[in-house]
């Protein structure tokens, strides 16, 4: 008697949050759900969200994403987050359909906050990285029906003190970007400003009005990426991962940055 | 086959207790105090790896003394608890007193129904807004539960440390003061002399953990702005703080 109850102890020991409600309540999680048959036919009308640029600088990694969500060419929202930080050292951004997207991120957060609580010590940040390539493999059956989620993940590897960035395709593979990153509508022409405002070793500050200014040539070109908003004042969400941890960098500090872009490309006077 | 013998539920259930609270008795003490900073959890443990005091959630701490396997076992499955229904509700809706029913329920069910009671006693400590406010449960092996004012004291020297306590504590306490006490107080458990910071394992739920300050300059450092009020403070911590004036 004594072989089976050590081995059942030893299989419920898990520090994974995911795999607890896998197997406890399985209803709970956002993915591991059977659509109906045929559901693919008709894409669902669901809002999407959009772009979101990842870059690093000299100290640490920043990541950015617009504030627009769109259902079809409908704008659902204006206000909407998508980059988050997932815990003390690291942050998260998501493309794809929001409403997955969202409860993808909180279960991410949790699945972090409970290793720690669980096991006393952070996990490392390649096992973070794997984690949440593992939940997006776990979505793929809904992304085969059209309801995909693609993260980005940036975060401060306390062990090797350098910031890291994780980009991910919808089968959950997990690939290492060395200067910067984009997904969502607008990450092509995101990426084609990268290519040409970025350079190694950013400071911190040049880092935020590069990420502002590749989001305002995404939203110049891609409708379903919104531009900094003097009118609402709705400027991008930008967090910035240093050896410090994750911060948000202040409204005030955005709005400065997003306002000189706005006025030298007034200047400029240029058509594209 | 072996004829049983009788054995009434009367003697079963004082045999039990009493075996409990011999494995307890056995163990080293905890002090939970609660002060104006927020609540303040000091434990008589010289290993700094295999911990009495954990996190459950944003405000919630959980102590405990006894047998490490079965209290470590509680521990996990509060947290699992305490995440999902965080996760499936809202994280305002996690609380102490749900959590300690359920604490209650299992030792109870393991108390009537398993070959040997639980030998362990636990404190749930949630902090609040203000310190009327703040809970502290007391949950023993048979499923009891009482709600605390103050302060609670556990395992083998209880009543000794417990009365030291209460000669000392008062609601006006910061956390330098509240940790002084606790350290005291269980001074008399040992032989002799004060206890040295590695000697113990200290922990606070701090009260201003959201507010960009924090209660302290140097608890705050790392704590800037967090809903996460537990902080487990390390030696240098412990002997920065006690050096302080009230």
């Amino acid at each position: 008697m004594q072989e089976p109850t050590a081995h059942q102890v030893a299989a419920n020991a898990t520090s994974s949050f995911t795999e607890h409600l896998q197997r406890d309540r399985p209803e709970l999680l956002p993915y591991n759900r059977d659509l109906p048959a045929g559901a693919a036919a008709a894409p669902l009308q669901v809002p999407h969200a959009t772009t979101i640029v990842a870059l690093s600088y000299e100290g640490g990694v920043l990541m950015a994403g617009d504030r627009r969500a769109t259902m079809g060419n409908v704008i659902a929202s204006r206000h909407i987050e998508k980059v988050f930080p997932a815990d003390h050292y690291s942050v998260l951004g998501i493309a794809g359909t929001a409403g997955i997207a969202i409860d993808l991120t909180r279960l991410f957060q949790v699945e972090l906050e409970h290793y720690e609580k669980i096991e006393g010590t952070l996990l490392s940040l390649e096992g973070k990285a794997n984690r949440l390539g593992a939940m997006i493999r776990g979505n793929l059956p809904m992304a085969l029906q059209g309801l995909a989620v693609v993260p980005l993940f940036a975060g401060f590897d306390t062990a090797a003190g350098v910031g890291r960035l994780f980009s991910y395709d919808v089968t959950g593979g997990r690939y290492e970007e060395r200067e910067h990153h984009t997904v969502g509508s607008g990450s092509v022409f995101a990426r084609g400003a990268l290519k040409k405002l970025w350079r190694p070793n950013l400071t911190e500050a040049e880092a935020v009005a590069v990420a502002v200014e590749s989001l305002y040539d995404a939203a110049d070109d891609d409708s379903a990426t919104g531009g900094p908003d003097p009118v609402r004042q709705l400027w991008p969400v930008v967090y910035t991962v240093s050896r410090s941890g994750a911060r948000r960098v202040p409204e005030s500090e955005l709005a400065a940055v997003a306002g000189s872009i706005i006025e030298a490309r007034t200047i400029a006077r240029r058509e594209a | 086959m072996t004829q049983q013998f009788y054995v009434s539920p009367e003697q079963l259930m004082k045999d039990r207790a009493d075996f409990a609270r011999k494995g307890i008795a056995r163990g080293r003490s905890v002090v939970v105090v609660s002060c104006q900073d927020g609540i303040a959890l000091v434990a008589e443990n010289p290993s700094p790896s295999l911990h009495k005091i954990g996190e459950i959630y944003d405000k919630i701490a959980f102590a405990a003394v006894g047998k490490y396997n079965e209290f470590e076992s509680l521990r996990q499955a509060g947290v699992r608890y305490a995440d999902v229904r965080g996760y499936s509700y809202d994280r305002e809706d996690v609380t102490a007193r749900g959590l300690a029913s359920v604490y209650a329920q299992s030792l109870g069910a393991v108390f009537t129904a398993e070959q040997k009671p639980f030998e362990v006693e636990l404190a749930v400590a949630e902090v609040a807004q203000t310190q009327d406010e703040d809970h502290l449960y007391r949950l023993t092996f048979d499923g009891s539960i009482a709600d605390e004012q103050g302060f609670i004291v556990m395992g083998g020297q209880a009543d000794r440390v417990s009365s030291a306590i209460a000669d000392g504590w008062r609601a006006s306490l910061r956390f330098p003061g509240a940790i002084r006490l606790a350290m005291g107080g269980l001074v008399t458990d040992a032989e002799a002399g004060a206890l040295p910071a590695t000697a113990v394992e200290v922990a606070v739920l701090d009260r201003l953990s959201e507010s960009s300050r924090g209660s302290r300059r140097e608890l705050s450092e790392s704590s800037r702005g967090s809903r996460r009020a537990f902080r487990r403070l390390n030696d240098a911590d412990i002997t920065a703080l006690l050096a302080e004036e009230d």
